[in-house]
């Protein structure tokens, strides 16, 4: 197994505010990995690390061994083509209907004519399960779940190496959540892809991982295969996945 | 001592703010020049900035000239002045009041909305899905709109001229007594290419600043709906003042005074 993602003592601090605090993560090629952890412990902060929204203060990011942690520019684009991303608010562009919204990399990132764009937005629509009358309509005219399928319909548009999940159930009933979850399953494998997902939601990271890390006050303190999550030995983890008041987790009022 | 802190503080502040701003501007000078150009999104916003705000523009433009022709019919008529309303109407309108009238009506409108759509972009990681897509948000978002504001701002002006001057000749024929054709003649014959070339220069440098201010403030909204509102007013107080700032500097170097 080689390493797809590697991130090697990255730090990030906000002011005093230190959000990232050392971590080292390692992404096997193929494997999905779910990040979990409290509000406000840096997950957010690692991903767009990665992506290259956010610079990290200290350490180095990896991605294929090719070390991305000061690319900019130009000179990123390679990368950034590598990836899709899920948002947590769908982020959809409103302004554009839902087969553009899908299409937007292909077209923008990629210079594919809109006409050809548009079959293969309408194809990965499908594959989340939305028919093609749904690609007119506007984003607004969507429900919660709905919005989500076209973030995931347009993660996956340019059949990306390594796909990224921001809180992919929250918000949505449990019902939508579960829907959500088999059809990252299904389309991460029918894309091969690498994936990168961070989350609260226990029964969603159980689901679509199979390697889980949990994040607290910016460092990783248990990392291991999905399976081994309930005999982790670790009295913060047993808190986190039980939903536990009491523990040695402290909230945090203040952010 | 609490003074000096405060006053550090905010110089501190403003420093920081100017050095931001002053980086937004060299990435987009720096987009603005390297491909891809869109098109297409130039285009959409020459009519969100410019064509739709031809109405807005021409009411005020109309209304203005009126007002000055009055003015300087009341004004001249101290001395015997008043024959002198065409020429004074048309130099203080092509001069002047034509780009900053149109100059804060637009930055009123499209600073606005330029920093609510985008600010709205922000809080909602739009911005980020955009560098997700392997798109440069600054040439996606900032050059459309820098380029729209500023080849629109001159012809609106352009028309603001046409109509403020026609303005102050209706109102100096209806009720001021003035013959139709000799007002006419007397603003072509005084009128020259450098007072409306002044305004015109003055109108792009105008739609350089209603555009940057709205993207600039735009991009930089923190928190939710809070946030985007303080965006906007920012965008629209920044640009008003500095549009006036840059008019005083732009007519005193264009007239060499």
């Amino acid at each position: 197994m080689t390493a797809k993602i590697q991130l090697i003592g990255v730090k990030k601090r906000f002011g005093p505010k230190v959000v990232l605090d050392g971590i080292d993560l390692t992404i096997e090629k193929g494997s999905s990995l779910v990040v979990i952890g409290g509000s406000g412990t840096g997950k957010s902060v690692m991903i767009k690390s990665v992506l290259g929204i956010l610079t990290p203060d200290e350490g180095t990011i990896l991605v294929d061994g090719q070390n991305v942690t000061h690319l900019r520019g130009a000179a990123r684009d390679p990368v950034m083509k590598k990836f899709g991303m899920l948002f947590q608010g769908a982020a959809l562009f409103d302004s554009l209907p839902v087969w553009e919204n899908v299409a937007f990399g292909l077209i923008q990132g990629r210079g594919m004519a809109r006409a050809k764009a548009r079959e293969v937005a309408i194809q990965k629509l499908a594959k989340v399960g939305l028919s093609e009358d749904v690609a007119f309509l506007s984003p607004a005219e969507l429900s919660g779940g709905m919005q989500k399928r076209v973030g995931l319909a347009r993660a996956i548009a340019a059949d990306p190496e390594i796909i990224f999940f921001d809180e992919p159930t929250t918000g949505l009933d449990p019902i939508m959540a579960d829907v959500i979850n088999e059809l990252i399953v299904s389309t991460v494998k029918d894309v091969g892809a690498t994936t990168l997902s961070i989350t609260h939601d226990m029964a969603s990271a159980r689901k679509i991982s199979d390697h889980i890390a949990m994040i607290y006050q910016g460092r990783i303190i248990w990392s291991g295969p999905t399976g081994q999550i309930d005999h982790s030995g670790n009295p913060y983890v047993d808190q986190f996945i039980h939903g536990r008041a009491q523990g040695p987790i402290k909230m945090a009022v203040k952010a | 001592m609490n003074i000096l802190a405060g006053i550090g503080r905010a110089v501190l502040g403003l420093l920081a703010d100017i050095g931001r701003l002053t980086a937004f501007t060299g990435r987009t000078l720096a987009a603005c020049v390297s491909p891809p150009i869109y098109g297409r999104l130039i285009a959409i916003q020459i009519l969100r900035i410019g064509y739709f705000s031809l109405p807005v523009v021409g009411l005020t433009a109309f209304f203005t000239g009126g007002a000055l022709a009055l003015q300087i019919y009341l004004g001249g008529n101290r001395y015997g002045a008043e024959a002198i309303v065409p020429q004074i109407v048309v130099l203080g309108i092509t001069r002047e009041l034509g780009p900053v009238i149109a100059g804060l009506m637009v930055a009123g409108r499209v600073a606005a909305a330029i920093a609510a759509e985008i600010g709205t972009m922000k809080v909602t990681e739009q911005i980020d899905a955009l560098t997700t897509l392997a798109t440069n948000p600054i040439k996606y978002l900032v050059v459309p709109r820098l380029i729209a504001a500023i080849v629109s701002m001159p012809i609106l002006v352009a028309i603001a001229d046409s109509i403020g001057v026609f303005g102050g000749y209706v109102v100096s024929t209806q009720s001021l007594g003035f013959t139709g054709s000799i007002y006419l003649k007397n603003t072509v014959d005084f009128a020259t290419r450098q007072d409306i070339d002044s305004g015109l220069i003055k109108a792009a440098v105008f739609g350089f600043i209603i555009a940057l201010m709205g993207c600039y403030n735009g991009f930089n909204s923190k928190g939710g709906a809070q946030g985007v509102g303080a965006a906007t007013t920012a965008a629209v107080v920044s640009s008003s003042i500095l549009i006036l700032a840059a008019n005083y500097l732009l007519t005193s170097i264009l007239f060499h005074t």
